[in-house]
This record gives C-alpha cells, sequence and structure tokens, in this order.
C-alpha cells in the first residue's frame, strides 16, 4: 500500500477516519456534491433522478408484497384480494406497486425521449445509451413477470400469448416455450419461476442503473443545447442546485402519482384480470399493459407469426445501434431544422402505435398499425442516416453561457450563417 | 512466428486451464438448466377417459387434458361434408378431412389456436364460429373450418389432434 497516498481531508473527523479506510466520502463528493451540471438543463433532465427514486419504491413496495403473495396456482389470486381486504395497508402496497410500475414506464418513456430529441445517444455517450436500451428491456421482462402474479385472466393469457411468441422460432421454438414455462402450457411451475425471476430481475435493473449513472458522469450530463462545458460558467454543481431541483419535480411527480394511487387506482388496470385464471376460456380481447402496447401493435400489424416476433423484437434492438444510424455531428434536434420534425412525427407515430394496440386488430386499426410499423422502421433505417447527411445544421452557440447572452444581444459570438460555430467545429473533428 | 519450447508449455497450461475451465462451467450449468425443464411428474400427466355418449350431433364438448382444453365434436352430415369438399392443396397447412379423424362423425382437437395459445370460440352454440363455420379465435383473429384446419388469419396450422383411441362405442381415451 502507497503510504504517500493522498487523502482527502474534511472538517468531520468520522469522515476522514472513513475516508482513509474507505474513500467513499470524497467520491460522493465528487459524483453528488461537485459534478458540474450544465446550467442551461431544463426539467428533462430530472427523470433520471425520477427513474432511480420509482425503482427504488418498486423494489420496496414490491418486498413487501412479497411478504403476504402466496405463488401458486390455486392461492394466488386470493393472495392478492387478501392483500387488499385484509392485510394492513395492503390495498395500499398494491397500488403503489401497480401504479408505480405504469410510472416508471411513463418517465422512462420522457427520459428516452429526452435522449432522443436532444441527441443524448452521440459520441461521447453511447454506451450509456446502450445500457439505458439495456434497462428498458429488463424493465419489460420484469414488468410482464409481474403482471402474471395475480394469476387473473390476463395474467393468464398474457403469459400463454407472449411465451407463445416464442414457439416462432425455427425447430428449437416449441422445446424452448416447453423449457421456458417448465410445462407444455402455462402452469404452477411458470407462476413459481416467474415469481423468482421478477423477485430478482429489479436488483439486475438497479445494477444497471449504477453503471448506466456511472457512465454519465464520465462525459457529464448533455444538456438541451448539445454541446460541451467549457468553462466553469457553463455549469452548475449538483449540490445544491441541481438536488434542489430535481426534489421539486419530486414532489410534483408525487402529486401526480398520488392523484391517481388515492383517486384512479384502477384507471390503468384492465376489468379481466380481476376474474380468477381459467385455462378453458380466452377473454374477448386480450390487451398488454398500455405501456407495452406500441411494440404489441407491431407484432399483430405483421401477418405472419415469425415476421412479426422478429419485427417486434427488432423494434427494441434497433435501439442499440441508433447512435450509429445517426450520422450527424450536432446533438440537440433543436439546431436541426428537418431533422426535429421527423423526431416528433417519430414520438406521435409511437403513441399512435400504442393507441391501436389496446385495440382489435382489425379495419382501420389494422392499417393505422401497419403505417406506423413502416414509420417506425423508417424512421431508423432511412430517414435518421439520410436526413443527418443532406440537412444544414443552424448555428450553434459558442458556449453555454452564449445561449443567455444571444437572449440579450442576438449578434454576440455571432458569424456568416451557416459557418459552424467553434463548437461545432470541435465536434466535427473528433 | 517461431516460439520457444518454454512459451509453447506455457501455451499449452495456458490453454488446458482454459478449457478445462469452461467444461466445468458448462458440466456446472447444465443441471441448473435442465431443472427448467417439465418435471417427472409433469410429464407423466397422462391419459385421459372420456363418455361420448350424451353427445348430441352437432354438439361439442370441451374436456381438460393435460391442463389443455380438448374439444370433441359430433359433427353433423353438412359439417362432414364441407370438410371433405376442400382440396387439401389449397390449403396453408393441407391436410385431409380423412386424416384428421378416425371415425368421420366424431372430430377431436386440441383446442389451443397454433397462433399464440389462446382458446378459440366455436364451442358454445352462441359462439362466433368464423367464415368456415368452424372456430374462431378471437385474439387474433385466426378461422378455422369444420375440420379445425387453419383458413384464414396468422395461425401458421391446423388445430392439433391429440392420440386418442376409441374404447367402446361410447368411451374416448386420450393421451
Amino acid at each position: 500500500m502507497d503510504k504517500n497516498r493522498k487523502v482527502h481531508q474534511f472538517k468531520n473527523p468520522v469522515l476522514n477516519w472513513i475516508e482513509f479506510r474507505l474513500p467513499i466520502v470524497s467520491y460522493f463528493k465528487k459524483e453528488y456534491g461537485d459534478y458540474p451540471m450544465p446550467k442551461n438543463c431544463n426539467y428533462f433532465w430530472s427523470f433520471g433522478a425520477l427513474a432511480t427514486i420509482t425503482l427504488v419504491t418498486m423494489i420496496v413496495s414490491g418486498i413487501f408484497l412479497a411478504m403476504n403473495y402466496t405463488p401458486h396456482t390455486d392461492m394466488a389470486f386470493d393472495s392478492v384480494e387478501r392483500i387488499m381486504r385484509d392485510v394492513n395497508y395492503g390495498w395500499l402496497m398494491r397500488y403503489i406497486h401497480s401504479n408505480g410500475a405504469a410510472f416508471f414506464f411513463i418517465i422512462v418513456y420522457i427520459h428516452i425521449v429526452r435522449a432522443m430529441y436532444f441527441g443524448s445517444y452521440k459520441y461521447p455517450r453511447e454506451l450509456n445509451w446502450i445500457l439505458g436500451v439495456f434497462i428498458f428491456l429488463l424493465m419489460m421482462a420484469t414488468s410482464f413477470l409481474g403482471y402474471t402474479l395475480p394469476w387473473g385472466q390476463m395474467s393468464y393469457w398474457g403469459a400463454t400469448v407472449i411465451t407463445n411468441l416464442f414457439s416462432a422460432i425455427p425447430f428449437i421454438g416449441e422445446g424452448l416455450k416447453t423449457w421456458l414455462l417448465g410445462d407444455y402450457n402455462v402452469g404452477n411451475a411458470t407462476l413459481n419461476r416467474f415469481f423468482a425471476l421478477h423477485y430478482v430481475l429489479p436488483f439486475v435493473i438497479f445494477g444497471v442503473v449504477g453503471l448506466h449513472v456511472a457512465a454519465v458522469h464520465v462525459h457529464g450530463s448533455n444538456n438541451p443545447d448539445g454541446i460541451d462545458i467549457k468553462t466553469n460558467n457553463d455549469s452548475v454543481n449538483f449540490f445544491p442546485y441541481m438536488l434542489i431541483k430535481d426534489t421539486v419535480a419530486m414532489c410534483a411527480f408525487g402529486v401526480a402519482i398520488s392523484a391517481v394511487i388515492f383517486f384512479g387506482p384502477n384507471l390503468m388496470a384492465e376489468v379481466d384480470n380481476y376474474i380468477p385464471a381459467d385455462p378453458l376460456v380466452t377473454p374477448a380481447h386480450i390487451v398488454p399493459n398500455w405501456y407495452l402496447a406500441p411494440f404489441y401493435a407491431i407484432l399483430r400489424a405483421v401477418p405472419d407469426k415469425l415476421g412479426g416476433v422478429l419485427l417486434m423484437f427488432g423494434a427494441i434492438v434497433i435501439l442499440f445501434v441508433l447512435p450509429w444510424l445517426d450520422r450527424s455531428k450536432v446533438r440537440s434536434c433543436n439546431y436541426r431544422p428537418i431533422y426535429k420534425w421527423f423526431m416528433m412525427g417519430f414520438f406521435v407515430n409511437f403513441f399512435a402505435l400504442g393507441y391501436v394496440g389496446m385495440l382489435p386488430a382489425e379495419g382501420l386499426y389494422l392499417l393505422i398499425a401497419r403505417v406506423g410499423l413502416l414509420y417506425y422502421f423508417g424512421f431508423f433505417f432511412i430517414i435518421t442516416p439520410f436526413v443527418g447527411w443532406i440537412e444544414k445544421p443552424s448555428k450553434l452557440p459558442l458556449s453555454i453561457s452564449d445561449v443567455y447572452a444571444k437572449n440579450i444581444a442576438p449578434n454576440i459570438g455571432g458569424g456568416e450563417k451557416g459557418i459552424p460555430s467553434p463548437a461545432m467545429q470541435k465536434d466535427t473533428n473528433l | 512466428m517461431a516460439k520457444k519450447p518454454k512459451n509453447k508449455r506455457r501455451d499449452f497450461l495456458q490453454l488446458s486451464t482454459v478449457t478445462l475451465g469452461a467444461v466445468g462451467t458448462a458440466a456446472f450449468i447444465w443441471p441448473f438448466l435442465k431443472s427448467m425443464s417439465p418435471a417427472e411428474d409433469t410429464l407423466a400427466a397422462g391419459s385421459t377417459e372420456v363418455d361420448i355418449s350424451a353427445i348430441e350431433e352437432g354438439q361439442s364438448i370441451t374436456i381438460k387434458w393435460r391442463g389443455k382444453p380438448v374439444f370433441i365434436k359430433k359433427r353433423t352430415k353438412e359439417e362432414i361434408d364441407a370438410a371433405k369438399m376442400v382440396q387439401a392443396s389449397d390449403l396453408r397447412d393441407p391436410q385431409d378431412d380423412a386424416d384428421r379423424v378416425q371415425k368421420e362423425e366424431w372430430l377431436v382437437l386440441v383446442g389451443v389456436c397454433t397462433h399464440l395459445g389462446c382458446v378459440p370460440l366455436g364451442q358454445k352454440v352462441s359462439d362466433m364460429k368464423g367464415e368456415y363455420d368452424g372456430w374462431y379465435c378471437p385474439c387474433h383473429g385466426s378461422h378455422y373450418d369444420t375440420s379445425g384446419r387453419i383458413r384464414k388469419g396468422p395461425a401458421p396450422k391446423n388445430l392439433d389432434v391429440p392420440p386418442y383411441t376409441f374404447l367402446n362405442d361410447n368411451t374416448i381415451k386420450i393421451g
């Protein structure tokens, strides 16, 4: 051990004692105290913190639900009803957990929209984006597994339909499905393992979130103008400025989620899931949770079993390579006059896909799903690479401080239109 | 590039250590993976005997076999004729009606849609039976005919016919 190692000195002797043995105090000071945030970050930048808080809330409420839940086909439904009626505050735990899942997806979708619109996925944050997509995948798997546990009609038939997706794989599909289920159809073996996996996956998510946060702290957060921090003038310390800002966002979020938990706890629930699972009767309309509906719409839009499954998974996998499909060096869509509109079109299209995904796949709805499917993949494979190539971006500000200077005197930091600003030149030379 | 004998020996040790480690890890993982396959008691789910004497012509019953619904239908003359009239070569999953039944009035099917596993409608008189008057899957709109063959919609295959035998005129053993 290097005796000459430089140890941070704090005023508090207890902190010094810890710091000498485990340099965790300086780590927190660096990453959550002095960590520089671009000063132009808006409330979109609070959704990462909101997502983390929601994840912790989900884990805590889930652990307490598990204390009263029985993962057996004969008892699961009744044990959930018991949680609702007899367990002290059981109804609250369950409504926090079920609505928390929906809000988790709302927050993460906004977080993804933020990352896409402001180009946070671009150099040097590609790995950060990849980890994020991975978290999104894990979240979808976890929510699907959890939805099976109450053992209502939607639980049972949702699990049946989704696990049958694997049977579309040529040759090994049927065997793989049986292996996943532990039986020839969804049964007790399936419920048992889904519970075990639903319990453990959130901790895996927590671990990946740790990497995701560590990765963003290496190069710092992106910002609405998509330019790098150059001087101390461009940033504020995380503590107290961002912490307070995130706290305000958290209060607003708390009001929103409480309103749903206490006044409309079943707004986002399916009525059919209050009917116990019946392997002999399929509900007339099987619908996924709304937050998975866009992908379900893609599945149903394809009139071929294997094709539908491939495109549905493809719709998620394509996200992994977005940083390489986008050839533009300009991060923020605020400075991309053409791509900006296609990007907004993508968000509207995703919303429309989700809407038709909840409705029967016929007539006009099916047509909308098919057009939506074309735009979804067209956006990634054609629009994104092509627009990056032909588009002439607007002039970027010289620095983050320059954004504010401009608001007072528009000519400061000016140059001829179309000549890249120094900020942009730096990017193109990378 | 020629290596000294000493390096070769080091390479051999490295390779054999890695190989042994990989094989050992695989051997260790296998029981865990295999434990997720259906257990012995699940495999031994066995067979079910069904009394079919009470089924009227045109009527269909649903029984549970290995956790799945099985449809047993006593077909009418018209339904049998409709099933026989079809050219097998025109179908997505070509099969003659004669290959799907043992006695032509009795149709026995696993009532699980071959698309994504829903139970098709058509067992009750009031149910939608689809455009081919057999079964209709409400999940994603697959239509099956009076022989349980796929005619329209996303399902790739005909409804499965489970293994069964007639023990006598009034009893079927499924499985």
